[in-house]
C-alpha cells in the first residue's frame, strides 16, 4: 500500500520539478532582450546623469557623482517640465472626454458597425506618427480652412493663428494618443454584462443613475489603463511641440532632445530624463493607488 | 423617486393582471394573447419548457420588454409603457446579476438608495438577517457560493417590498440538494413577507412544491392554470398530462354517456371514468391514467366492483427502486403502459414475462380530446 502510494506520487514529483525550468526557459528571450535594451541603457543613463558636467562629448566625462546636475537642470528647465505635465494632463483629459463616449458607443450602440468602428479607431496607425502630425500642421495652417473659417466667424482675431500655439500642441497630443485611450476603455466597457444594467433598472435606477452607479465604476479599470497609456507617452512627447508649437511651447522632451543632440550636454540631458521618469513613476503610483485599481500594476 | 412609482390602487383588484398580452419578435410569436390573473400575496408559478414564452412574460411584467399588444395591470393600473425603474416590481434574475463592484450590503441597499429611502442600514441588516447572510455583508459577490449569491439576489429584490416579486428560474444554477433546500426557504420567506411571487421555472417538481397556483405554458399560450393538485390529478391537455409527471395515454372511444360516468371502449375493454374528469363527452379520445394510480395483480386476483380492469398484460420490464417498483406492461394491443407500485408488501414482485391484470378506479383516470398529440410535452421533459 505504502509502496504503491510512493510510486504513484513519484511521477507527479518529477513533473513538478520539470515544469518550473520550462517557465524560466520561456522567460529567457524576453529577459535577455530587456536586459540588453532596457537595463543596460537605464544603467548607462543613470551613470551619465551623475557625470562631471564640465566634461564634453569630445574630451570625455568623468564619474564624479555629481548629484548637483539634477538640481541645476531642474531649476533651469522648470518651465518646460511644467508645460510637459500641463499639456500631458490636458491632452489626457481631452482624450478621456472624447474617448469615453466613443468607446461607449462602440461597445453598446454600434451593433454591426462595431468592428468597422474599431478598425477606424486604429486606422491612423497605418500611417506614420510623423506624417500624421505634419498633416495637422497643414490642417491648422494660417491659410488653412479651419483658421479662415474661424476668422470669418470672428472666433479668431484677423491676425490670430492656431499653429504654433499651446492649443495646437495639445490638439496634436490628443489626436495622436486617443486610440490608446479608446481601446482599453472599449475593452472594459465591452466586458460589462448587460444584465447588470437590467438589474439596475429593475432596482429603480434611471438610465443615468444606472450609468453612474454600475457602468462607470465597472469601466474604471479601462479609465485607469487608458489614462496611463495616454499620459505617460504624452508627457514625454516632443514631436507635437516641435512641429505644432513654437519656442514658447517647448516641452521637456524638446529640451532633452536638443541637449542630447544639438548641445551635446549629456549629463544634463540624462539627469532631466531621469527626473521625468521618476516623476511619472511617482504620479502613476499615486494615481493608481487613489483609484483603487492596484491590480493593474 | 417614491412619487414616481405606481400608487397602490384604490378599489381596484389588488393583483397582477395580464390582458390579451401578445409579444412578437419579428415573425416569431413568443407570447400569444395571454390572459393571466395573480391574486395578491400568492405564490404563482409559470411552468413550461424552454422557449415557451414564460421568461418573456416575466420580462414584460418587469418592463424589460414591451408587449406588442395587450395590457399589464398591477393593482388595476396599466403599466405597459412605464419604464422598468418606475414599476413597483422587482426581479430575482436567473444569473443573479449581482453588482460585482459593490459589497453584499451595498448590493442589497441598491434599490432603497435609488429611491432615497431613509434608514437603509437597519433595513439592510434586517434583510441580511432574514436570508442568513449578516456576517457576509462586507464581502464582494464573487467571494460567496452560488447558494449565498442566490440569497443576496433575493434579498436585494425583497428589501424593496415590491407589489410583485418576479423570480426567473432563480434556482436553476444550483445543484439538486441546494435547490431543494432553497425551494423550502423561498416558500417560507414568501409566506413570511406575504408578497406576491411570480416564479418562472421549467422544473415541474419545483413548481408543484412551491406554488399555490401554476400556469402551464407551452408555445406562448397557457395550457392550463390551477392548483398543483388540480393540474396533476385532472390535466386538461395531453401536454399538461405529460409535462407534469408521467401519464399513460391510451387510444379509446366513448360509447356510453349516461349516469355519473362516461363509458369507454378501450381496445375491447369496457372502462368507465367520472364524468367530471372527461373534458370531451363523445367520439375518439385519449384515456389518461397516472402510473401510480394503476394497480397490478395476478390475472386471477379478484378486484372490487366498479373498478376498471384490463387483462392480458405481460410484464416487459421491472425496475425495483426501493420505495416503489416501476413496471412496463405490454398490453394486448401492443402499447406499453407504465405502472408504479408502492412497496407496501401487498403484492409480490412480478418478474418479466408474467401475465398480469391492471386495474384502477373510475375516479383516477381522465379523458382528453383525441385531436391532441399524445406525446406533447414528453420530449421537453427528459
Amino acid at each position: 500500500m505504502t509502496a504503491a502510494r510512493t510510486e504513484a506520487s513519484a511521477p507527479r514529483g518529477t513533473a513538478r520539478r520539470r515544469r518550473i525550468p520550462v517557465a524560466y526557459w520561456l522567460l529567457l528571450p524576453g529577459a535577455f532582450w530587456l536586459f540588453l535594451f532596457f537595463v543596460i541603457p537605464f544603467y548607462s543613463l543613470l551613470a551619465t546623469s551623475l557625470y562631471d558636467p564640465s566634461g564634453g562629448a569630445v574630451s570625455g566625462y568623468r564619474m564624479t557623482w555629481s548629484f548637483a546636475n539634477y538640481w541645476h537642470t531642474l531649476s533651469d528647465y522648470v518651465g518646460p517640465l511644467g508645460r510637459s505635465l500641463a499639456y500631458g494632463s490636458i491632452a489626457t483629459a481631452m482624450c478621456l472626454l472624447l474617448g469615453y463616449p466613443l468607446a461607449y458607443a462602440i461597445a453598446f450602440k454600434a451593433g454591426r458597425w462595431r468592428n468597422l468602428m474599431l478598425v477606424m479607431v486604429i486606422a491612423p496607425f497605418f500611417t506614420s506618427f510623423l506624417i500624421r502630425t505634419l498633416a495637422w500642421k497643414l490642417i491648422l495652417a494660417d491659410q488653412g480652412f479651419i483658421v479662415q473659417t474661424m476668422q470669418s466667424l470672428h472666433l479668431l482675431d484677423p491676425g490670430g493663428r492656431l499653429l504654433a500655439t499651446p492649443f495646437a500642441v495639445v490638439a496634436g497630443l490628443t489626436y495622436n494618443f486617443i486610440p490608446f485611450m479608446v481601446l482599453p476603455l472599449y475593452a472594459a466597457l465591452e466586458k460589462i454584462d448587460g444584465r447588470l444594467l437590467e438589474a439596475a433598472q429593475d432596482l429603480y435606477a434611471s438610465p443615468l443613475r444606472a450609468f453612474l452607479k454600475v457602468t462607470l465604476p465597472l469601466s474604471l479599470p479601462g479609465v485607469v489603463a487608458g489614462t496611463l497609456l495616454t499620459f505617460i507617452p504624452a508627457v514625454g512627447d516632443y514631436i507635437n511641440a516641435q512641429l505644432l508649437g513654437n519656442t514658447e511651447t517647448r516641452m521637456l522632451g524638446n529640451v532633452i532632445q536638443s541637449l542630447f543632440i544639438t548641445v551635446g550636454d549629456y549629463p544634463a540631458a540624462a539627469s532631466l530624463s531621469m527626473t521625468l521618469m521618476l516623476l511619472i513613476v511617482a504620479l502613476v503610483y499615486f494615481y493608481v493607488h487613489r483609484s483603487g485599481t492596484e491590480e493593474l500594476l | 423617486m417614491e412619487s414616481d412609482s405606481i400608487p397602490a390602487g384604490r378599489g381596484a383588484a389588488n393583483d397582477l393582471r395580464l390582458e390579451a398580452v401578445t409579444k412578437r419578435f419579428g415573425d416569431f410569436t413568443a407570447v400569444d394573447d395571454l390572459d393571466l390573473a395573480v391574486t395578491r400575496g400568492s405564490f404563482f408559478a409559470l411552468l413550461g419548457p424552454s422557449g415557451c414564452g414564460k421568461t418573456t412574460t416575466l420580462r414584460m411584467i418587469a418592463g424589460l420588454e414591451q408587449p406588442t399588444s395587450g395590457r399589464i395591470l398591477i393593482n388595476g393600473v396599466d403599466v405597459a409603457g412605464v419604464k422598468p425603474y418606475r414599476r413597483p416590481v422587482n426581479t430575482v434574475f436567473q444569473s443573479y446579476a449581482l453588482f460585482p463592484h459593490l459589497t453584499i450590503a451595498e448590493n442589497v441597499a441598491f434599490g432603497l438608495r435609488r429611491r432615497g429611502v431613509r434608514d437603509v442600514r437597519r433595513q439592510v441588516d434586517e434583510m441580511l438577517e432574514l436570508v442568513e447572510l449578516r456576517n457576509q455583508a462586507e464581502k464582494k459577490p464573487n467571494q460567496l457560493s452560488g447558494g449565498q449569491q442566490q440569497r443576496v439576489a433575493l434579498a436585494r429584490a425583497l428589501i424593496n417590498k415590491p407589489e410583485v416579486l418576479l423570480l426567473d428560474e432563480p434556482l436553476g444554477a444550483l445543484d439538486l440538494r441546494l435547490r431543494r433546500q432553497m425551494q423550502l426557504e423561498l416558500k417560507e420567506i414568501q409566506s413570511e413577507v406575504g408578497l406576491t411571487f411570480v416564479h418562472v421555472t421549467h422544473d415541474q417538481e419545483e413548481a408543484m412544491t412551491m406554488a399555490d397556483t401554476i400556469a402551464v405554458m407551452n408555445r406562448g399560450v397557457i395550457e392550463q392554470m390551477g392548483s398543483p393538485e388540480e393540474l396533476y390529478e385532472n390535466p386538461r391537455t395531453t401536454f399538461v398530462a405529460n409535462f407534469l409527471g408521467h401519464s399513460n395515454l391510451i387510444d379509446a372511444e366513448i360509447v356510453g354517456n349516461t349516469g355519473p360516468h362516461v363509458e369507454l371502449n378501450v381496445h375491447g375493454n369496457r372502462i368507465s371514468v367520472d364524468r367530471a374528469r372527461a373534458s370531451v363527452q363523445q367520439g375518439r379520445v385519449w384515456l389518461g391514467v397516472r402510473p401510480e394510480k394503476v394497480c397490478i395483480s395476478d390475472a386471477s386476483e379478484s378486484v372490487a366492483a366498479e373498478t376498471n380492469v384490463i387483462d392480458g398484460g405481460t410484464v416487459s420490464d421491472v425496475s425495483f427502486v426501493g420505495v416503489s417498483t416501476q413496471y412496463l406492461v405490454r398490453m394486448p394491443w401492443g402499447q406499453e403502459l407504465s405502472v408504479f407500485e408502492q412497496n407496501t408488501g401487498e403484492h409480490r414482485l412480478f418478474a418479466r414475462q408474467t401475465a398480469v391484470r391492471l386495474y384502477w378506479k373510475p375516479s383516477h383516470a381522465f379523458v382528453l380530446g383525441h385531436d391532441q398529440d399524445a406525446r406533447a410535452g414528453q420530449e421537453e421533459l427528459r
